[in-house]
């Protein structure tokens, strides 16, 4: 199993020995490079520009004042603070379990090795399937009066709530379902780096008689490490962009009662879809991509420092 | 006997979790059969008396999933074929070729990586309005047909063959366009479908691009279709689980009929769509 690829990269130009200079070259690359820079380059041009915009209509691709007008506005706006807390709930909170579960099922799956098969299928079921139909799923098990998720808890002893109408538990059901829903992902980025461990080390560990907990701080996780690093920075950027679930849990009319659940994504599609003030969705969007871009950069900064390879 | 008892209560502790992995999907068919009583009932039942077939005629009354399916089909099997038509011409220039410019356009392939996709949708939907593309499949289509990780990877596979064999297809006098079909194409075929597999869950769950460009139910493909549907029969909680499962039976069965590839290519790319 090759490394993960997100954390190497070949430099392009290096020879292969088997290259040759040609014009044709261009021509092979020509309609994917239209579509980069047609949908993806001048996108983040445009989107640049008209956040520094004061006000923009994108019919006649006319604005007006140019400075940091939107930018203040967002930062005042009330509803994207909340934006950014309730993300920051979801990464804070929901990444570090979603870690921690994702892990620990990926070791049980591993050592089972009879059924390693099966559990991984089941366990991988929620990736392929569509947030949009398992989230009007959720949406029902999370429902007060005859959602299952109550019935467990009164089932337990504790006390039902009101998942979806109570402003201040929105942002946890929300959290819930994205751990759910992103679990599986993680699960098999952790058990591809499993499978990279070589047995040989275990072999040696059990000949000199270490302890269980012995070989999983000083083989597994350092062995680990370059896996772990990538799933926490891609869990991270994920739980960033938290959008879907929130769509399919509370429909297209807000983000739950009174947008409780509004996240920065669904702020920014809102601010444009909705509201159409695309110099503040524009702005907003651009604080996001340097949020997004900074986290990137830091992935590529540890994983240079601390992280040990295979 | 120490070992025993771990083995075991690693065992329980992976159904207990397969179980609420599973469960949803298990609630949602369960809950597609029942009666609307049934399924509203305080404390709630897990299976209905007799089953409710009658339910999903209904919903497909309601809603044309067929055309929904259609759609989908069309989006993602036309996305995915020309994702990969695209791909592998790129990730083959970046191969063979040595060009003015190689090195920085590489690089611009990388970066798009970084962006996300967030970002794209304002102007891009600004775009497809100034070409009239709204309402359309290929105003659907086809502001997603390139990526730059897919072309990282192909060309991660490409990179692999041999050079001795593109040397003695040129001394056999073999165009560079009929090397790629009848040496690389063939050679990489698991590389392809590993990178059409991924291109096409992630195009066959696509949401929010969809959502914006598609206006009426010509184009509207299945997990729009479940939404409009939702809100055509908000307090049926029968019927929107029939609805649901219609929806994501197609991909279910893909799943697995194709679950190691799946798995496989998801663990290898490391990235979601």
């Amino acid at each position: 199993m090759s490394r993960p690829m997100l954390s190497k990269v070949k430099p392009a130009g290096a020879s292969l020995g088997n290259t040759r200079r040609s014009a044709k070259a261009y021509l092979y690359l020509l309609p994917a490079f239209v579509i980069l820079i047609g949908f993806v380059l001048y996108p983040i041009v445009m989107t640049l520009r008209m956040g520094f915009y004061e006000s923009y209509v994108y019919l006649t691709d006319t604005g007006s004042g140019f400075g940091l007008a939107s930018f203040r506005y967002v930062l005042h706006d009330p509803s994207f603070q909340l934006a950014v807390r309730n993300t920051l709930i979801i990464v804070l909170v929901g990444v570090p379990i979603t870690i921690v579960l994702a892990l620990g099922c990926a070791l049980l799956i591993n050592s089972c090795t009879k059924t390693k098969g099966l559990f991984q299928t089941v366990y991988f079921l929620p990736y392929v399937t569509s947030t949009i139909a398992i989230g009007l799923v959720f949406r029902w098990l999370f429902h007060s009066d005859y959602g299952y998720i109550n019935y467990f808890l009164t089932f337990l002893g504790m006390e039902p709530q009101k998942w979806l109408t109570d402003p201040t538990l929105t942002v946890v059901a929300v959290t819930i379902f994205s751990i759910w829903n992103g679990l599986a992902f993680k699960i098999v980025l952790f058990l591809a780096g499993l499978q990279k461990i070589d047995p040989q080390y275990y072999k040696a560990a059990r000949i000199d008689g270490a302890s269980p907990r012995r070989i999983f701080f000083r083989i597994t996780m350092p062995l680990l490490s370059s896996t772990f690093w990538m799933v926490t920075i891609v869990s991270v950027i994920h739980a960033f962009k938290t959008y879907n679930e929130v769509y399919a849990m509370f429909g297209g009319n807000g983000a739950g009662p009174g947008n409780s659940a509004i996240t920065i994504v669904y702020y920014i599609y809102d601010m444009f879809f909705n509201r159409s003030q695309v110099h503040y969705a524009s702005a907003a969007a651009i604080l996001f991509l340097v949020l997004v871009l900074c986290l990137t950069a830091l992935q590529k900064w540890v994983s240079r420092r601390f992280v040990h390879y295979v | 006997m120490k070992h025993r008892i771990w083995q075991s209560i690693k065992l329980i502790l992976l159904i207990v979790g397969a179980f609420v992995m599973v469960f949803p999907f298990v609630w949602m068919l369960a809950t597609s059969l029942k009666t609307l009583p049934e399924a509203t009932s305080i404390p709630p039942t897990m299976f209905p008396d007799a089953p409710q077939w009658d339910n999903y005629a209904e919903a497909l009354q309601v809603a044309p999933f067929g055309l929904y399916l259609r759609n989908s089909v069309i989006m993602a099997g036309v996305g995915t074929l020309l994702t990969l038509v695209l791909t592998v011409l790129a990730a083959y220039a970046f191969t063979i070729y040595e060009f003015y410019g190689k090195t920085i356009l590489f690089f611009l392939c990388l970066a798009t990586m970084m962006v996300p996709a967030e970002l794209l949708i304002i102007q891009n939907f600004i775009t497809i309005s100034q070409l009239h593309w709204v309402n359309t499949f290929q105003g659907i289509i086809v502001p997603t047909l390139a990526s730059g990780f897919y072309i990282y990877m192909m060309r991660e596979y490409f990179v692999q063959v041999p050079s001795v064999l593109y040397k003695a297809a040129k001394v056999d006098g073999c165009s560079d366009w009929r090397y790629l079909i009848r040496i690389m194409l063939p050679l990489n075929k698991n590389a392809i479908a590993t990178i059409g597999i991924l291109a096409f869950i992630s195009q066959w769950n696509s949401f929010v691009w969809p959502l914006m460009v598609a206006k009426d139910d010509a184009h509207r493909v299945m997990a729009i279709g479940l939404l409009h549907f939702r809100d055509a029969v908000s307090s049926q909680v029968n019927l929107q689980m029939a609805g649901a499962t219609i929806v994501l039976l197609p991909m279910l069965i893909f799943y697995l009929v194709f679950r190691k590839q799946i798995i496989e290519g998801v663990s290898r790319g490391g990235i979601k769509g």
